[in-house]
């Protein structure tokens, strides 16, 4: 990328940033369901990304192309369903962020769609939200990696990998 | 099929005829009419309700989460946090900045906390009286109070040896010449198995689930559970009756079913956030804009690190040992001090707040048994530079804490991440683990000094927690001060009291529940006595 590009690109996330993780949310509500869900339930498109993201934030934790990536995609689910739904209303807008195709190009640097997208684009994608100066951003990525780790590791069957025996039989 | 071996007294209760209403299941609006409607049935509500209820009124405790016991306590982090924690335990700071962990089931974050049982220290006691005018918080004049509620709730310094956890800020501190000593727990009978912040599956912690409010529903008073109280209804200086709605089983949304409550006395033990939100959608009194202000955190930060041993830090006893020393170096209103303690790790916890992704996180997940961690609890809302946060209403009328970080705080917060990587060098860490998103592994205390002062500090670079919200309702008899007298009495209404951690004017200094417990202790004694006539009873 040319010096001036990304000076171009950088002012264009400058100035759009701040609004367009609100307003793609409601754009994303409007174009996709008129009847906005109460309850985040998550379509084929988000679920694409998280298929994309999750091995790249549990590498070295998760096996690509396994019944892993599926698993974790179910427990992230089940997470978001139990949060309160204004929360969820925020995770359905940061996903609409991430699907809608000019939003993906500007904020998070992905030319290609989530299904072709390369590894380390989306390593270089999570790392530059990760130090964002712009702070919602930088909010987005810890939803993120707290969506993704926590429910992968707070599930039974990653236990015997990291070493954790579990609370004891008898009471669980 | 139950194999579980343990009594469970509040299934026994609800057996025994327990008056307990699951709101979510109601298919009819409903009335109540009592003495005293208590809301919230955490570590205020539950002593609150005991002593009430022991003086012969009657009692309707209100509480937005549900009613969980030993039987549910699973020690899984998946699904104790969604059931038992305020938001999933995922509350957040407005910027999203601070997590904040409270409870949210009967029994409030006393049935999750992990049962460091601290008395409010005599300087930050000292500095109320001075700044806010409360004479009558004295610590010699609070003893009896923390005696009666030492005794209730078994409060004893922790017996057996401290978990590796533990002991290794123990061993570390002491290399350093930093005293350490032995935690009071409320508990009797543990087991010393490491889940306290998942409900005790045992029934060992002495939290108000399993004394308090079982006292006060076996004389009678009634609990209302999955009920949201929404709003206070003024008539001139009296709170005419309280609106609540109904919340669904899964905790999410109103059922559609209302709940109106009228009481000749109102306590309001929400617990900071809640308590001033409830206030603030009520449109209580507050001539002087300081209602949901001075909301303090202990803002917490910590260090993790490697060793080459197993330090099985998710089991015994979560905090056994700490230092107060870093409390003690300066003046209380001068530069911000820390308490020192260790948290349990747990698999989803642990996973969430270590920085980074890919694999320099997945390879310390590889060895979370070698796992240790510091953390320190910042003493914040001593000092013109660290006032604490705002309480304020979302659209929906829903509470948030806006908490900025000052440079003053953030000072405190590069000194104890120092401090803490320097005892677990001493303590035989091999790496160690600032929790900040631009800090690597370290190798050497002298590589780790270096970098950890040349980090930036600022919000969502510095990992930052907080399981101790307090004030927001401060207290003092001038009214320029607090919006609460020193007796608990809401300035300006006739029939309302606050009794919970929001009341203090600044944090506490160590883990705040037995501070809650005694302050509330005598202030519900006294408004026992206000409300029958009579002697209060004695716990």
């Amino acid at each position: 990328m040319s010096k001036a590009l990304s000076r171009r690109s950088f002012l264009k996330v400058g100035v759009v940033g701040g609004l367009a993780l609100a307003t793609a949310g409601s754009i994303y509500r409007l174009v996709r369901d008129p009847e906005t869900p109460r309850r985040f339930v998550l379509d084929e498109r988000t679920r694409n990304v998280l298929a994309a993201v999750a091995p790249v934030i549990l590498t070295g934790a998760l096996h690509p192309g396994s019944d892993d990536v599926q698993a974790v995609i179910e427990r992230i689910e089940g997470a978001i369903q139990q949060l309160p739904l204004k929360v969820q209303k925020e995770i359905q807008d940061l996903f609409a962020l991430l699907t809608l195709a000019p939003t993906r190009r500007f904020l998070a640097g992905l030319p290609d769609d989530w299904r072709i997208a390369k590894q380390e684009e989306i390593a270089a994608f999570l790392q530059s939200w990760r130090l964002h100066r712009i702070g919602m951003l930088q909010t987005a990525y810890h939803a993120l990696h707290d969506l993704v780790v926590g429910p992968w590791y707070a599930d039974e069957s990653t236990w015997a990998s990291i070493g954790y025996p579990g609370p004891i039989k008898e009471l669980s | 099929m139950n194999t579980n071996p343990i009594p469970d007294p509040i299934q026994a209760g609800l057996a025994s005829g327990w008056n307990v209403i699951d709101a979510s299941a109601l298919d009819a609006n409903r009335q109540f009419e009592v003495d005293v409607a208590i809301i919230g049935t955490g570590a205020g509500g539950g002593v609150t309700a005991e002593i009430l209820s022991m003086a012969g009124l009657k009692i309707l405790l209100i509480e937005e989460g549900p009613l969980k016991s030993s039987k549910d306590f699973k020690m899984r982090e998946a699904q104790a946090y969604p059931e038992l924690y305020q938001e999933s335990a995922a509350r957040k700071t407005k910027d999203k900045a601070i997590n904040i962990m409270q409870g949210r089931s009967v029994g409030g974050s006393t049935t999750v906390n992990w049962t460091s049982s601290f008395r409010t220290p005599e300087d930050t006691l000292h500095y109320w009286q001075k700044n806010f005018g409360l004479q009558d918080y004295a610590p010699q004049a609070l003893a009896p109070w923390f005696d009666q509620m030492e005794r209730r709730l078994h409060v004893t310094p922790w017996a057996a040896a401290p978990n590796e956890n533990n002991d290794l800020l123990r061993r570390g501190a002491e290399k350093l010449g930093i005293s350490t000593a032995v935690i009071p727990r409320n508990v009797n009978g543990c087991w010393n198995l490491g889940y306290c912040g998942m409900g005790c599956p045992t029934n060992a912690k002495q939290s108000m689930l399993v004394t308090t409010i079982p006292a006060a529903l076996s004389r009678g008073a009634v609990l209302l559970t999955r009920t949201r109280a929404e709003k206070l209804n003024f008539k001139g200086d009296r709170v005419d009756s309280l609106s609540c709605v109904a919340i669904s089983a899964d905790g999410l949304a109103p059922s559609g079913k209302t709940i109106t409550v009228r009481a000749r006395h109102y306590v309001v033990s929400g617990g900071a956030i809640n308590s001033p939100g409830l206030l603030l959608r009520s449109n209580a009194p507050d001539p002087h804009r300081i209602l949901g202000k001075r909301t303090v955190l202990h803002p917490v930060v910590l260090s993790a690190a490697l060793y080459d041993h197993k330090v099985d830090s998710f089991a015994g006893a979560p905090q056994s040992i700490y230092s107060d020393h870093f409390l003690n170096t300066d003046a209380i209103d001068g530069p911000i001090g820390y308490k020192l303690e260790v948290p349990p790790l747990h698999p989803l916890l642990i996973s969430a707040t270590l920085s980074g992704f890919g694999e320099h996180h997945s390879h310390l997940m590889k060895r979370f048994a070698n796992l240790h961690a510091i953390i320190a609890l910042l003493r914040d809302g001593f000092h013109e530079q660290s006032v604490g946060g705002t309480v304020e209403l979302r659209d929906g009328g829903s509470p948030v804490l806006d908490y900025p970080i000052t440079d003053f705080v953030w000072d405190g917060i590069r000194r104890a991440l120092l401090t803490m990587v320097e005892i677990q060098f001493a303590a035989g860490a091999k790496i160690v683990y600032p929790v900040h998103e631009l800090a690597d592994g370290y190798t050497s205390w002298s590589s780790a000094k270096k970098a950890i002062e040349a980090l930036p500090y600022k919000p969502l670079f510095t990992r930052v927690v907080s399981a101790h919200v307090m004030g927001g309702c401060t207290m003092s008899d001038d009214t320029k001060l607090g919006v609460v007298s020193s007796t608990g009495r809401y300035h300006g209404v006739s029939n309302l009291s606050v009794h919970d951690g929001s009341l203090f004017p600044t944090s506490i200094g160590a883990n705040p529940q037995l501070s809650i417990y005694g302050i509330t202790c005598r202030l519900a004694s006294m408004l026992a006595q206000q409300l029958t006539g009579k002697p209060a009873p004695v716990l």
